[in-house]
């Protein structure tokens, strides 16, 4: 097919190209304000942050000298010559590791059950009590808003060293986190099978439990599976503040430039990691398939 | 059908058995599902359990710490900044973890635009490289931002400077997923209109990808700003700069009066953040969509 385009003769022309200059302009001037404003806010926030570029190219040297260092051993030879004694540590890695994966999945689980009761008790669909609604959204917003790790640094307070404070810091902040996520799912169900229970008499949880949950149950699976992922990453660096898991003997090294431990370390948590988001990926996938196949 | 919902009960419990016959599938699961179930649940438990017994954690430990907790809670009443000089303190630092977090969250934004055109299928067709990108961008991802931050201490020293580009680093890989994404999603339409009109491959990515990739990508990078404010407030506490640092030190010196007063600060600007963020997000997305 051909087509010929015919250009309109002048007198039509000149305003549609001037409307359409003048259209640009104004898009051109709004974007040339905002990034002038941006401009403004980086030039501010780096004197705040203390930013020079002199430290910068020193240390970018220092940079990649330190990545060099972390892949020599004490004997000055590279790592992978001696596995043996590049991972001299693997035992007590490999229980502290376990013991983050654990940290991680107690912390999750009793997050989600927190987040499992809150999710019902502030959704508009099923809690007529404005007044109940907006506290417990509040209480959830204040769990997810304090980083864990200032819960953590508190609960070390008071219950002392070890992986319970880590444990109690993931669970409020997962509670937060995922009663925010399950109270939009909630809001979002179709309300006639919970209607249909209240009409042949069943009560607030018969309500809940055969008229919502068996809409929600996969979705909420899913977005706790993904929690979990997040979770193990925070619970390798929540023993830098002493609450247990791989972040204890992380820092040491870190602190004391033990450079092969630091690299052997780092390599063992990305591994788990990925490792976790792989078998999470593909649970998260299958019961993805479930919800289609309903 | 105006039944009373008593006369649906009653002609419903008449015909049970009957009902119950024909649609066995909703009045119960069958047995195999059943198990399956009790079998996940059962192993969920049982590893719960054993968590909580390898952590020793006991009922005495909970009590105790919990009695404590109560205990600081009533020695954070009320919160206070304790003198004026220290309230400005803590006000310079609140903004320096401000900077922290829109300094790294702009430079992982802008690092990430090139990765992500690298990662994406569509616009990089060699298999290698790409496969290559997105694997050293996992490996990157899966470091927390404060294990960055111990790094980058050891690089360019104590400061907010370390932090900046410990959030940096940490978002880079993330922000080059999302950007890979959204082009890999991304209308081909006006690409092949651009071909059409002549232009070359560096012509298609500016004018067909990059006005349909942009307004996703920077209502991305705000999200990342808000949930970077609240990275920033933590970074301090490893020495990299920002208010974190003077919260690690308020809970180790036992000021509770002054832990809540800078709870409560980091609390109100994050929530004054995600206030003006997603006022942006609407009307950038409105704007241009």
């Amino acid at each position: 097919m051909a087509h010929t385009i015919t250009i309109p003769p002048d007198a039509q022309l000149t305003p549609l190209l001037r409307g359409y200059g003048a259209a640009v302009a104004a898009k051109r001037r709004r974007v040339m304000i905002g990034f002038a404003v941006l401009v403004l806010c980086v030039l501010v926030a780096g004197a705040g942050a203390e930013v020079s570029a002199d430290k910068f190219w020193s240390g970018i040297g220092n940079f990649g000298d330190y990545f060099n260092r972390l892949l020599l051993l004490d004997s000055g030879e590279r790592v992978w010559t001696d596995p043996a004694d590049w991972f001299w540590g693997l035992r007590r890695w490999g229980r502290l590791l376990g013991e983050t994966l654990l940290i991680a999945y107690v912390g999750t689980l009793t997050g989600t059950v927190g987040a499992f009761v809150g999710c019902f008790l502030c959704s508009r669909n099923l809690v007529r009590a404005a007044g109940l609604r907006m506290a417990v959204r509040r209480v959830l917003e204040f769990c997810r808003t304090v980083p864990d790790i200032v819960f953590a640094l508190i609960f070390v307070a008071s219950f002392g060293l070890g992986a319970i404070p880590g444990v109690l810091a993931i669970a409020i902040h997962t509670t937060g986190a995922l009663g925010k996520l399950f109270a939009e799912v909630v809001e979002n169900i179709d309300m006639k099978p919970v209607e249909g229970v209240a009409a042949t008499g069943g009560n607030w949880f018969a309500q809940v439990r055969f008229g919502a949950l068996p809409q929600v149950v996969s979705n909420f699976a899913s977005y706790a599976l993904l929690r979990l992922e997040i979770n193990v990453r925070g619970a390798t660096i929540i023993g830098v503040v002493g609450a247990g898991g791989i972040g204890q003997d992380l820092i040491v090294a870190i602190r004391q430039f033990h450079t092969s431990d630091v690299s052997a370390i780092l390599l063992l948590i990305v591994l788990c990691v990925m490792m976790i988001d792989g078998v999470s990926e593909r649970l998260r996938h299958r019961l993805l398939a479930l919800e289609r196949g309903r | 059908m105006s039944e009373n919902p008593a006369d649906i009960r009653a002609a419903f419990l008449a015909r049970r058995s009957e009902l119950e016959a024909a649609w066995p599938a909703m009045f119960g699961a069958d047995w195999p599902t059943r198990a399956r179930t009790g079998v996940l649940v059962g192993g969920a438990l049982a590893v719960y359990v054993f968590g909580l017994y390898t952590l020793e954690f006991s009922p005495a430990v909970i009590f105790h710490g919990l009695w404590r907790l109560v205990d600081i809670a009533g020695l954070m009443m009320p919160p206070s900044p304790g003198t004026w000089e220290r309230f400005l303190l803590y006000l310079d630092a609140l903004g320096q973890t401000l900077s922290i977090a829109l300094l790294g969250t702009l430079t992982a934004a802008v690092l990430a635009v090139p990765l992500g055109f690298l990662a994406a299928r569509n616009v990089v067709a060699n298999a290698v490289l790409h496969v290559l990108t997105r694997r050293s961008l996992d490996t990157i991802r899966s470091i927390d931002t404060l294990i960055w931050a111990l790094i980058w201490i050891n690089v360019v020293g104590l400061g907010p400077f370390a932090g900046a580009l410990a959030i940096a680093s940490a978002d880079l890989a993330a922000f080059a997923k999302l950007m890979s994404e959204a082009i890999e999603a991304a209308d081909h339409r006006p690409g092949e209109g651009v071909a059409a009109a002549g232009g070359g491959h560096l012509a298609r990515l500016r004018f067909a990808i990059l006005p349909q990739v942009l307004p996703i990508f920077a209502s991305q990078v705000l999200y990342f700003f808000e949930s970077n404010t609240r990275s920033a407030t933590i970074i301090g506490v490893v020495g990299a700069g920002g208010i974190g640092l003077w919260l690690s030190e308020a809970i180790r010196v036992l000021e509770w009066r002054e832990t809540s007063f800078l709870i409560l600060m980091v609390l109100v600007t994050v929530a004054a953040i995600d206030l003006v963020s997603q006022r942006l997000r609407a009307a950038i997305i409105g704007r241009r969509g």
